[in-house]
């Protein structure tokens, strides 16, 4: 949400287009200085020859990606290694940001080095500043991964582990990572601007107020959903209550540290957080294992959401620096540690896995955990780590203003979206190793399961699974091993990939006494993720509708205006509180019924980058190169446009929102006192409530993205039409201006970036930094 | 034992500068750079402003 200087238009424009060619042509304008970019013909070259070494190893890593996925998909024995997974990612991911990649930046994005990134000619220290590129990967990836590569993946798991993978691996390639290569890019060349003002630079006001709309709508969903998987994971739960709860007296202490007694000590203030955040842990289960623990923490979970309701106004008012800034610390401290060991557990202890590869219910469309078919409703169960529509809110947020050369957008854009893949395919590993029978018992609604080890046992049983057999001592024996009371329908993702990964882990340190540390240290991060995304969407959100409302009531828009900033906050938490308590008292299980809209605004919201996208595109390519961006959004208009018709048009009740609505409203109006799952006649006019909402919700969604793309289409037409009669479209770059510096491009130098990095390395020490004056 | 230890500081120095640790230290080569004739700001008032700021810009967390 940058504030952007606007003044350079109108007689400018002329000059930076004479400006912009001579750049592109390889003009330095600095005789004094070393050449800020590598020869193209020198890159090209490089780029073009391909050694016996270059081939031998290209060769080896294709080999072994085809062997992996040969065994995921092909052989599929008994059991099938979890190493696989590993392998079939990680080569299929070299070998798309190694060729792919590289034909996305050739023949759509053309980066230049010679021209000046924002962080360099509006570098101001503070929000402008170039960063190094192998820091601020860690930092984009902080920013894009979170809770939901490793919930989605969880629940797409009904159906076997390769649809799941099949689509979080090439969706990625060829979707999810270019959408974030884009964005960044685009954002970068306009001085790192957000979403929502490109779309109203190329859409034009309609098509930019439906984006407005859609965004601000889809977030609020998304923070309910998160909310909710949160809620799930510590309803009844005293040990996790305690811990997380914890979390925010930690976070509150770091805050007055970093203010008053050691302001900028950034590392040192993590390290004591992170070791507060483990006493937390341990000293959770110590305090759930007394009596006053156990009946103090153990909170049902309409309590817990109306806790997180009033959590989430007064953190999204107290000032940043108490409650956000910290927590933002530790939750990327966390982040970083605990994928890296996963990591490192999945690849030390090789689990196997006995998951089919289709499940049972891969070819139906009533599975207990998310109803409805693989197509569309896998591609929208799996959002973050294929296609994620909520990173092209990072992508044209604050990294485009720390880039530090063009050509590093490609490493981070791109790369940094492989890595959440990456994350989302170990969540996938740690969920199916552990039991199906388990796995189902954990993420069917109350409903199905009855709630008790007895009556589960039996469900799951009665589901015919090939190899499931569980008793009700499993179910008890493996709560008891990870500090639960119970893990009966825990569903919601978060308890499931926390007992997969207290599985593996114990199996790398510590053993089965530890699996409770485990199962609670992964509940903790989570969420930890999801309090800040809350938090942080809040804020997002509230600005948004003040700037909106600023329109109409212009003192709105100052947004230090106490009642104003509190209205917005109030209303922006209802919104997503009231979907909150949807879902949690839901009859029909909330997160069964409401993940799919999550997914769907998700990718809704991609599929309205994509159109920015290509509506810019459109602009500096020949159609010949459009398709890069004009395939991921097919795909993910049709997916997310079927789904959604799916939920409003189907009239399978478990599928469609208003046939469920239509069939709860009879039995209503037939005066039975129970129908299906909903127990009561209270439960049957919740349900009838609830799912009008989900539809009309759909509706709306579905709407403003159809405007969005349409408009998009529109303008991609009018800019080819354009370039075709010889015609000049608009420009909303910002003028170039030419780099007075140089660094690599890639995480390891080529040979020709290392000899220009040592002509730099020569220059006498306060030369080749930026000498702008303007402050 | 001394490449151990160098190896952890360049660790250390890299979480550091994904969490922001050294925002202040790129401030002030910045602030030299660039040639102001106004003092910089302090450490503490530095962090400040940084915060501050970010309440009325705030960046949205990923899911």
């Amino acid at each position: 949400m940058g504030t952007m200087p606007d003044g350079t238009q109108g007689g400018s424009t002329h000059r930076s287009l004479r400006g912009t060619a001579q750049l592109d042509d390889g003009f330095d304008p600095d005789p004094s200085l070393p050449p800020t970019s590598v020869d193209d013909s020198v890159r090209d070259s490089a780029d073009r020859t391909w050694t016996p070494a270059k081939i031998a190893l290209w060769a080896a890593i294709a080999l072994l990606g085809g062997v992996a996925w040969f065994m995921l998909a092909i052989i599929r024995g008994e059991t099938v290694n979890a190493i696989w997974f590993v392998f079939a990612s990680v080569c299929t991911y070299l070998i798309g940001y190694r060729f792919y990649s590289k034909v996305i930046e050739r023949y759509l994005l053309k980066p230049n080095d010679r021209r000046a990134t924002p962080a360099e000619y509006k570098a101001d220290g503070k929000d402008y500043v170039r960063t190094d590129r192998n820091v601020l990967f860690g930092h984009h990836f902080a920013a894009i991964a979170g809770a939901g590569p490793l919930v989605g993946p969880v629940i797409a798991a009904q159906m076997g582990y390769l649809p799941g993978t099949i689509w979080i691996i090439i969706g990625v390639v060829l979707a999810g990572a270019v959408q974030d290569y884009l964005v960044l890019f685009f954002s970068m060349r306009r001085g790192g601007r957000s979403l929502g003002q490109m779309a109203r630079e190329e859409l034009g006001v309609i098509g930019g107020t439906a984006a407005l709309i859609a965004t601000l709508l889809i977030m609020v969903i998304i923070v309910a959903i998160l909310a909710l998987v949160v809620v799930n994971a510590l309803g009844e739960s005293p040990w996790g209550v305690f811990s997380v709860g914890m979390t925010i007296p930690i976070a509150l202490f770091m805050g007055v540290y970093l203010r008053y007694l050691r302001p900028g000590k950034v590392m040192e203030v993590s390290l004591i957080g992170f070791v507060l955040l483990m006493a937390a842990i341990i000293g959770g289960g110590a305090v759930a294992g007394t009596e006053w623990g156990a009946a103090f923490f153990h909170l049902d979970k309409v309590t817990i959401a109306w806790g997180l309701i009033i959590y989430g106004f007064i953190a999204a008012i107290l000032p940043v620096w108490l409650l956000l800034a910290p927590r933002d610390y530790l939750s990327t401290f966390m982040k970083i540690g605990v994928i890296v060991m996963l990591a490192l557990a999945i690849i030390v202890v090789r689990p196997e896995i006995t998951v089919p590869a289709f499940s049972e219910f891969a070819g139906r469309d009533n599975g207990p955990v998310f109803s409805g078919a693989l197509f569309p409703f896998l591609f929208v169960t799996i959002a973050c780590g294929a296609l994620s529509g909520f990173h092209a809110l990072i992508a044209s947020g604050t990294t485009p203003k720390l880039i530090e050369k063009e050509r590093q957008t490609r490493l981070i854009g791109y790369g940094g979206m492989l890595m959440e893949s990456f994350v989302a395919i170990m969540a996938l590993v740690a969920a199916i190793s552990i039991d199906r029978g388990i796995y189902f018992a954990m993420n069917a609604p109350v409903a199905l399961t009855g709630g008790t080890v007895e009556t589960a046992a039996a469900w799951v049983n009665s589901l015919g699974l090939a190899g499931v057999n569980i008793t009700a001592g499993d179910l008890a024996q493996t709560a008891k091993d990870v500090g639960e009371q119970s893990i009966v329908s825990r569903s919601g993702g978060a308890p499931t990939l926390a007992v997969g990964l207290a599985h593996i882990m114990q199996q790398f340190i510590g053993g089965t006494a530890m699996m409770a540390f485990w199962y609670h240290f992964a509940i903790m991060f989570e969420a930890l993720f999801i309090l800040t995304a809350v938090d942080a969407g809040t804020r997002v959100a509230r600005f948004m509708l003040q700037d909106s409302i600023g329109n109409f009531v212009p003192r709105f828009k100052e947004h230090s205006w106490r009642p104003g900033a509190w209205l917005c906050t109030a209303i922006m938490v209802a919104a997503w509180g009231a979907v909150l308590l949807m879902g949690v008292t839901d009859p029909l299980g909330g997160i069964n019924t409401l993940f799919p809209l999550f997914g769907i605004a998700n990718q809704l919201l991609a599929a309205i980058a994509l159109s920015v996208c290509l509506a810019i595109a459109a602009k500096r390519t020949a159609l010949k190169y459009l398709w890069i961006a004009a395939v991921p959004l097919a795909f993910a208009a049709v997916v997310t446009i079927t789904a959604s018709f799916y939920k409003i048009f189907s009239p399978v009740p478990a599928v469609g929102y208003f046939a469920n609505n239509a069939a709860f409203a009879k039995a209503l109006a037939d005066g039975k006192k129970s129908f299906g799952t909903a127990k009561t006649q209270a439960a049957m006019e919740a349900v009838v409530r609830n799912t009008m909402i989900q539809g009309w919700l759909s509706i709306i969604f579905v709407v403003l993205s159809i405007i969005v793309i349409v408009t998009a289409v529109l303008a991609t037409i009018k800019a080819l039409r354009n370039t075709a009669a010889g015609l000049p479209n608009a420009e909303h770059e910002d003028p170039a201006q030419a780099s007075r510096v140089f660094a690599p491009a890639g995480f390891i130098p080529t040979a020709a970036e290392r000899d220009l990095g040592a002509e730099w390395n020569k220059l006498p020490a306060g030369q080749g930094l930026e000498k702008s004056g303007h402050h | 034992m001394k490449a151990v230890l160098a190896g952890f500081r360049m660790f250390a120095g890299y979480i550091g500068g994904v969490l922001g640790a050294d925002a202040y230290k790129k401030y002030l080569a910045h602030h030299e750079a660039s040639g102001h004739t106004v003092p910089p700001l302090t450490e503490r008032e530095f962090w400040r402003d940084r915060t501050d700021r970010q309440d009325a810009s705030p960046q949205g967390r990923c899911c």
